[in-house]
């Protein structure tokens, strides 16, 4: 084998490969996280039960991704989950908007959705967005009918 | 009853005396791997044979395993009429396990046996104690290349098949059956993590490398110098190194996603 | 017909030296030497513990006992690294040549040099050359090693064995399985390049005709012991029965025909009692 053709194909063995990692990277784990490209501002929120939102959930508003979950903390002054959020510069949302934790899907993941309100001032980098709703967690909808179902039967 | 025992006995002190003598010839090797990296063309050479000569069974298993995937995956998914999480499950599939594992199982029986065979011939003809009388370290010159050699392509060759794969999965989901293809990126953006995901299987297949690549040396140097002891080292290069990778892949797989 | 009657300035001197593999004793009591310029066969039937010889001048075995000095240099408490210096002084040529299958001829020559000098390209080509020419094949160069004969790859593997232009030449059965040209071909070869290197060589071999005829000194050896020595003519006069045996191929003598064995008339009889 002359040495030459032999360097040739090691040479494009190695590049394939690396090809290969970087699409894997890019395109298939998405290291540049769409819908937080470019300029993004810091949002926080309180809620009272997250269920099971996780870092890096999509931040989504009428269903498009328009940011990540960054991190979550526990606040033992207040007992609500600190959530924290990169939301893209371009869209900006009121200062009344309202973040609700929401499951796509029966039993998909949880994301955070944004419901824009009216006013007229926009949220900045670093705003706490006051106005949450927690997740709807099965288990408590679930026992909450059964209480109620029991108390109908009690009441007759 | 005693004979029972005492067969134990023996494979046991036999098992033992091969991992203790595997592992003595891993660091020699080590030691002498000086000229693998000096006189790098040594190394190019295995590389060509055990990366590039691999490539083909890699691409087309790694096509067959994402187009069964896609189809295997959509069939499930659209009972619960969840078929938008093809992408995840192709590529979740891909990059933790089928990737890693199935590559390292075609590495072994491809370029694992092969390795064991040349290094079991050459050991069969004289040919590396001709190399020692000539004051040449067989160990340096001809086993420490084909190891890293091997070492160095698995991890190509894992990312190769899993990327073929998912273009599999997506030749069948999207363009056959037709899932939204923006669906079926986004879906899959969204669930696979890098760190999670694509360095941890890029790390098992490392580990695979390290093991097959041994385990192919090791039987070849260790063989019975005769076209028999050949044959049945290369059995054993293929059977202990997809034994090994299956066990690697679990202990990995458990420290990596359960154990945190 | 006691001691090499050259062995003043020995290349190799082995004393009293026991060796063997394992639980099992190959060879016991062995005293050989071999001078700068001598031509040395060891002779012996196969088993006879003629390639264990050969593996202790080269250092691949140790010895249990005795002493063996190579170059002047003890084997016994030698480095790995010491070793390695003392091969660049060795060559040896192995029983089917040994050629590495996946370079071709040529590069089988050059291994060694480009193994063990700077050379450049163009000297090593030259040099590879005249050691292929000297063994006749200076144009089977560019041929790989599955495109020779028997007798060709024998003189290839001759040819790099002497690439380094070794004080110390060995050979393990050069002559085995060749035609008798090939064989006429390789014993000329190993005469010339011993009296060309000023070499010492020693030729392990059962092949008595071809190797009498080139060698200056002969070793017998049997089941593990130097049973006689001498040149060849006080060797082919020897009243010796077993080197008469060995040297004149007899079927049956002091090396008797049969493996031990309990007497062929008990054997059939016990037969012929477990099948009544």
């Amino acid at each position: 084998m002359n040495r030459a053709i032999l360097d040739l194909w090691v040479g494009a063995f190695v590049a394939l490969g690396f090809v290969a990692l970087m699409f894997l990277a890019m395109q298939v784990a998405n290291v540049s996280e769409e819908g937080t490209r470019g300029e993004t501002i810091t949002l926080h929120a309180r809620f009272e039960d997250i269920g099971g939102l996780k870092v890096k959930a999509p931040v989504k508003s009428a269903g498009v991704v328009v940011g990540r979950v960054t991190a979550i903390r526990f606040d033992s002054n207040t007992y609500q989950a600190e959530v924290e959020m990169k939301v893209s510069a371009v869209y900006p949302f009121p200062r009344d908007t309202i973040a609700s934790i929401l499951t796509s899907g029966l039993l998909g993941e949880q994301y955070i959705g944004l419901a824009a309100g009216a006013d007229s001032e926009m949220l900045k980098d670093g705003d706490r967005i006051e106005m949450t709703q927690s997740a709807l967690v099965l288990e408590k909808l679930i026992g909450q009918f059964l209480f109620n179902k029991a108390a109908e039967g009690g009441s007759k | 009853m005693i004979r029972l025992l005492r067969t134990l006995g023996h494979l046991t002190v036999d098992g033992i005396w091969q991992v203790g003598f595997a592992t003595r010839f891993l660091f020699a090797m080590l030691r002498h791997s000086g000229p693998s990296f000096a006189r790098f063309s040594l190394t190019i050479r295995e590389l060509y044979f055990s990366g590039v000569l691999s490539l083909v069974i890699i691409v087309v298993s790694g096509a067959f395993v994402g187009m069964v995937l896609g189809l295997q995956g959509y069939d499930t998914l659209q009972r619960f009429g969840s078929e938008s999480a093809l992408g995840s499950i192709v590529a979740l599939s891909l990059l933790r396990e089928l990737g890693p594992v199935v590559a390292a199982l075609l590495f072994a029986s491809r370029a694992g046996s092969a390795v064991t065979a040349e290094i079991g011939l050459m050991k069969a003809t004289e040919q590396l104690t001709a190399m020692d009388m000539m004051a040449v370290n067989p160990l340096a010159r001809v086993v420490a290349p084909r190891f890293w050699g091997g070492v160095l392509s698995m991890p190509l060759l894992a990312a190769i098949f899993s990327t073929v794969g998912v273009i599999g999965g997506w030749f069948i989901g999207v363009v056959v059956i037709g899932v939204d293809n923006g669906t079926f990126w986004s879906q899959m953006a969204n669930s696979v993590d890098f760190r999670e995901d694509v360095v941890n299987g890029v790390i098992k297949s490392f580990v695979f490398g390290w093991a097959v690549s041994l385990i192919a040396v090791f039987q070849g140097y260790d063989c019975t110098p005769t076209a028999e002891g050949v044959s049945r080292a290369i059995t054993k290069t293929v059977v202990y190194s997809s034994l090994m990778v299956l066990a690697l892949d679990f202990i990995l797989t458990s420290f990596m996603y359960i154990v945190k | 017909m006691t001691t090499n009657p050259d062995s003043a300035d020995p290349v190799v001197e082995l004393r009293g030296v026991d060796a063997g593999y394992g639980e099992r004793l190959i060879l016991s009591g062995i005293d050989f030497s071999v001078r700068r310029g001598q031509l040395v066969a060891v002779m012996g039937g196969s088993g006879s513990g003629k390639t264990t010889l050969l593996r202790l001048v080269s250092g691949q075995l140790r010895a249990r006992k005795g002493s063996v000095r190579v170059f002047g240099e003890s084997m016994e408490r030698i480095s790995e690294k010491e070793l390695y210096a003392l091969r660049r002084r060795m060559g040896m040529l192995f029983q089917f040549g040994a050629l590495f299958t996946d370079l071709s001829v040529f590069d089988n020559v050059a291994f060694p040099l480009r193994e063990h000098t700077d050379l450049p390209e163009s000297m090593i080509r030259d040099l590879v050359l005249l050691k292929l020419n000297a063994v006749g094949l200076r144009g089977a160069a560019t041929l790989m090693p599955s495109e020779l004969s028997g007798g060709m790859a024998r003189r290839v593997a001759l040819a790099r064995s002497v690439a380094l232009d070794p004080e110390l030449i060995m050979y393990d059965e050069p002559f085995a399985g060749l035609d008798p040209i090939s064989l006429g071909v390789i014993g000329q070869a190993i005469r010339k390049l011993n009296d060309a290197l000023g070499a010492a060589s020693i030729l392990v071999t059962h092949d008595v005709v071809e190797s009498l005829a080139i060698v200056d000194y002969v070793y017998l050896v049997s089941q593990g012991k130097i049973v006689a020595q001498g040149t060849p003519d006080e060797v082919r006069a020897s009243a010796d029965p077993f080197v008469h045996q060995f040297i004149h191929a007899e079927a049956d003598g002091p090396v008797p025909f049969h493996y031990p064995a309990p007497s062929i008339e008990k054997s059939l009889f016990l037969e012929a009692e477990a099948q009544p």
